[in-house]
């Protein structure tokens, strides 16, 4: 298998359709400093179709979480277009299309497990759940926690904290679930294992999801697609796919396939690098 | 007994020694301030009798016990104007410091304008402003409580500003990205987080609010602990005087550890304070 067949190259598509689940046309941003003004990103397209799990990936400083701050509406964009679900990022926001999820877990510590994933029935007029709605225990089930309901986020560790946010940023059903280095933090036992369960939440919930990294095996392992972007401006150097099985657990990490691809992304980040 | 000391004999005895070790750590943090202030009574009570102190320079210890059981009702009818001025103080300038907090921490520009002048407010000497407030308030408990209000006032505001400000930035995140109010961002993420840094301002203040009431009470006033620290020292009564210094700090004591048990009641469920 040579490395052409093994992975596909697709060029940034232009983000053309209305249909897609995002759709980022030539945003640039900028920020005014006091010496200086710094690009954070410049000229970024890409698009991802419904149900897709992106993963950015790029060195520190690369402007990938900037990237998904103008996603959530949390940073506007100097230049550029960007459509989620065909409208602005801000109606996304406002109609709880997005759920996010910060690289601390940023969990409010006078609150138990269950109360923090109810805060987003609480506050910015609160989604209402449906009879046939996960509730904040059928999540917190869902993320592993059933038991740990009633315990303050200082009684958790560091990885049950995380998924605690995963279950708050899940309420309500989101239809775009934002991912900021949300393993980061976490040794790497816990992050394999965190991994592992955030494939199985993606396939079973069926939301598309935006995951930004810097760890290439990451990325590969949990992404349908990777979107590399270079430092210093942000730009978007190439988007892969990744073509591993849909239904993959982490024994497909020592596949000799998913090594080239590893050592693909590997080299891209190497060449900026230098 | 553990199940693992039950399984191995060894274990046991290490165990036991263990606990033995915790009860006598224990008994020590209890003896050890008792004997603290039982060597500083006998040095006290040593240097009167041994230095032959006249009684209208310095009490022996037990010229004072005798004075505080004596003289208990009129203490203690002193007492109640000064409890009175400290915690109405107490009550009115904390509030008063957490409602500017709040508009600062909302409009920056009442801060930056304000601020300044809160400063310069705070420099001068408690001293200093009791006569101020005697001639504007005349010689009631107004001034005191004023007084004690003014002095709890600095720290409460500076620590609350701070409690507000300092919110995890992914937090302030979460509430934009679920579109928050600015009224639910203020109850459910800044007040919240600044309860830990009101409680310490708090219990600054509890001890201050006192320490303003009797200064407070120093300006022509007829009754109250600080009232009768001043007519003690005129009349050379120095039982008397160290009697009252006795009951005022007993009731800044209190005072802190009724602060400190609403902290801890309040503050359960913020975790560990490193957090």
């Amino acid at each position: 298998m040579t490395l052409a067949t093994a992975i596909t190259g697709i060029a940034a598509s232009r983000g053309d359709t209305a249909s897609a689940a995002i759709a980022c046309r030539d945003v640039t941003v900028r920020f005014m400093t006091e010496s200086r003004v710094v690009t954070a990103l410049e000229n970024i397209s890409f698009s991802i179709a419904h149900g897709a799990f992106l993963s950015l990936l790029g060195p520190s400083g690369c402007g990938k979480s900037t990237l998904l701050r103008v996603v959530a509406d949390l940073v506007q964009p100097s230049a550029g277009t960007m459509q989620i679900f065909g409208g602005t990022p801000e109606e996304a926001r406002r109609s709880r299309a997005l759920g996010f999820v910060f690289q601390d877990a940023a969990l409010l510590p006078w609150r138990t497990a269950i109360d923090n994933v109810s805060l987003p029935l609480e506050v910015g007029g609160g989604v209402k759940l449906g009879p046939n709605d996960p509730t904040p225990a059928d999540l917190l089930r869902l993320v592993g926690l059933a038991g740990w309901e009633k315990s303050y986020p200082h009684e958790l560790s560091g990885g049950m904290r995380q998924r605690v946010s995963i279950a708050r940023a899940l309420l309500g059903g989101p239809k775009l679930l934002l991912m900021d280095e949300p393993f980061g933090a976490l040794d790497e036992i816990t992050r394999d294992r965190l991994n592992e369960e955030l494939r199985r939440i993606w396939v079973e919930t069926g939301t598309t999801i935006l995951f930004v990294t810097h760890s290439v095996y990451e990325a590969a392992y949990l992404g349908e697609q990777v979107l590399v972007l270079s430092p210093n401006p942000g730009r978007v150097v190439e988007c892969i796919a990744i073509d591993l099985p849909r239904e993959r657990d982490l024994t497909v990490r020592e596949t000799p396939h998913f090594v080239q691809i590893a050592a693909h992304l590997r080299a891209m980040l190497g060449k900026m690098n230098a | 007994m553990s199940i693992a000391a039950r399984l191995d004999p060894s274990l046991a005895s290490a165990e036991a020694e263990f606990h033995a070790g915790q009860r006598r750590k224990a008994m020590r943090r209890r003896i050890m301030p008792l004997i603290g202030i039982g060597s500083f009574l006998c040095l006290w009570a040593g240097l009167v009798y041994g230095l032959k102190v006249p009684p209208f320079v310095a009490p022996s210890p037990y010229a004072v016990a005798a004075t505080l059981w004596a003289k208990a009702p009129m203490l203690f009818e002193n007492l109640v104007p000064t409890m009175i001025e400290a915690f109405s103080g107490f009550m009115l300038g904390n509030l008063s410091a957490i409602l500017i907090a709040t508009t600062f921490v909302h409009k920056k520009s009442l801060e930056e304008a304000f601020f300044p002048v809160i400063v310069i407010i705070n420099t001068i000497p408690v001293v200093a402003k009791a006569p101020i407030l005697v001639l504007l308030l005349g010689n009631g408990m107004e001034p005191k409580i004023a007084i004690a209000a003014l002095i709890c006032f600095f720290p409460t505001l500076v620590n609350m500003v701070r409690g507000l400000q300092s919110v995890n930035p992914q937090a302030m995140e979460l509430m934009r990205v679920l579109s928050a109010s600015q009224s639910e961002i203020f109850f459910k993420l800044r007040l919240p987080n600044s309860l830990p840094y009101l409680f310490s301002a708090l219990k600054i203040a509890a001890s201050t609010a006192v320490i303003g009431a009797i200064v407070g009470e120093w300006i022509g006033s007829t009754v109250g602990i600080g009232a009768l620290i001043i007519q003690a020292t005129y009349a050379f009564d120095s039982a008397l005087l160290y009697a009252t210094v006795i009951v005022g700090s007993c009731f800044s004591v209190a005072f802190f550890l009724l602060i400190t048990l609403i902290e801890r009641l309040t503050l359960r469920r913020h975790g560990p304070a490193d957090q």
